[in-house]
């Protein structure tokens, strides 16, 4: 059996970024989701929010520089922009829950085709429960995109009808981006196709995705860069 | 004559008893009173609950308070930052009890209960495991889940400048919980780099002003 064709990470980042409009401001997760950010064009002035009150964040910063009073989500000592703003922390939730970020990018343990999502806990006995920002995020973005690997790494599908996991929100999710495809979350429809990995059968996604699949009138091909 | 200066950090945090509640300001390393949360740990108040974003990492700071047995119950969004060894170990071992928190909920709860508001509706966690047990009400189409407000017996925080009436600035984001713990306990002690004269700090720069507050230290005191 042949290895099925897959995007790299850093692709997957460029075509994320890619879909995001000039002036939004969106917040950015762990994993591939922190790698959008390098792909985000500066022209289209787009304003990164960490949950800790910071709005207008730029690149890490380097070696040993840096303040220790700022950081992202990810606990890394950072920049920031020009117009950049900080404000305390029950006020950046208030962005997050309020409907203000147009967009928040995160990873996921498993989505649902209702738009369900999975992504603080696996349920597991000695599993060290964590929540954080998520709920809050995904309840109040208007857009949650999830980008994340289209299979997990026991190769079972993280795309599925229903979550197994422990829910971070309940009909949220509004896109997926895999290193198999571009799926929008269409109430009604599910999950619907609208870009697939070059050299990837429609049959190869839906062996690997546990819910059926539409496709949109127009699917793009994603080369591999 | 009102002045709120503790001369030292052992005597900033000499009220605090055994079985109190303790909020802790900062994410992560970021806003983390440390020079307070090491002269609670030499005070050896006990059978604490701690109220803190995170549960501490490495060996010191909060870390160590937990690592020493003193805290009973930890309230936090999340505990599992990576270098959080001693609370994953308290935990497993089922010494420590676990009350978690989604992050904002955490803040809007302190908020609520400095503000004296009563329970409230969020959206976040419905239809999540956070709402089991909880009321939960449809409002506009969208789902919502009763919340209580948080409050606590002391708050330990990171500001910046303080003046004698505890009037405060914080640095970067090291604001982050400070403002909403400040009102949320019943004594805020906060630790400060400086503190300046009486009316030095613009009024409109003050972020948490003197109301809140019940004694400033400097870290070095």
């Amino acid at each position: 059996m042949t290895v099925p064709p897959k995007l790299s990470r850093d692709r997957v980042a460029q075509l994320t970024a890619a879909d995001i409009a000039p002036g939004s401001y969106i917040n950015i997760g762990l994993g591939i989701p922190t790698l959008v950010a390098k792909y985000l064009d500066p022209a289209k002035e787009i304003v990164l929010h960490s949950e800790n009150g910071i709005l207008g964040l730029e690149g890490l910063a380097e070696g040993d520089e840096g303040d220790e009073d700022l950081i992202n989500a990810s606990k890394q000592r950072l920049q920031l922009v020009r117009g950049s703003s900080i404000v305390e922390q029950a006020l950046s939730f208030a962005m997050m829950r309020g409907g203000h970020l147009d967009a928040t990018i995160l990873g996921a343990f498993q989505v649902a085709m209702n738009g369900d999502i999975a992504s603080w806990s696996t349920g597991a006995e000695d599993d060290i429960p964590g929540i954080g920002g998520a709920m809050d995020l995904v309840v109040g973005a208007r857009r949650v995109i999830v980008v994340m690997e289209h299979l997990a790494r026991d190769g079972r599908p993280k795309l599925l009808s229903a979550c197994t996991y422990p829910l971070t929100g309940k009909g949220v999710v509004t896109n997926i981006y895999t290193d198999m495809a571009i799926i929008d979350v269409v109430p009604g429809r599910g999950f619907v196709v609208r870009g697939i990995a070059e050299g990837l059968s429609r049959e190869a996604l839906q062996a690997a995705t546990d819910a059926p699949l539409a496709y949109a009138d127009e699917v793009a091909v994603l080369s591999a860069r | 004559m009102i002045n709120k200066i503790a001369p030292t950090l052992r005597d900033a945090v000499a009220p605090i008893t055994d079985g109190a509640s303790v909020m802790i300001s900062g994410f992560g390393d970021s806003g983390l009173p440390r020079e307070l949360i090491d002269a609670l740990i030499a005070h050896g108040a006990g059978d604490l609950t701690v109220i803190s974003n995170n549960a501490g990492t490495g060996e010191t700071g909060l870390a160590r308070l937990l690592a020493l047995g003193r805290v009973r119950r930890m309230v936090c969004s999340y505990p599992k930052s990576s270098g959080s060894v001693v609370f994953a170990e308290l935990y497993r071992a089922g010494r420590i009890e676990l009350e978690l928190i989604p992050q904002g909920t955490m803040l809007e709860r302190m908020r609520a209960a400095g503000a004296g508001l009563g329970p409230f509706f969020t959206p976040t966690g419905y239809g999540t495991s956070v709402a089991e047990g909880k009321e939960q009400r449809i409002y506009d189409g969208k789902g919502f889940v009763l919340e209580e407000p948080l409050a606590a017996d002391f708050a330990l925080v990171k500001g910046y400048h303080a003046d004698r009436w505890g009037n405060l600035t914080y640095r970067l984001a090291g604001r982050g919980f400070g403002p909403v713990m400040c009102m949320a306990a019943k004594t805020a002690i906060v630790q400060v780099d400086d503190i300046v004269p009486l009316g030095l700090i613009p009024p409109e720069s003050v972020v948490t002003p003197g109301i809140f507050i019940s004694r400033v230290v400097r870290k070095d005191a």
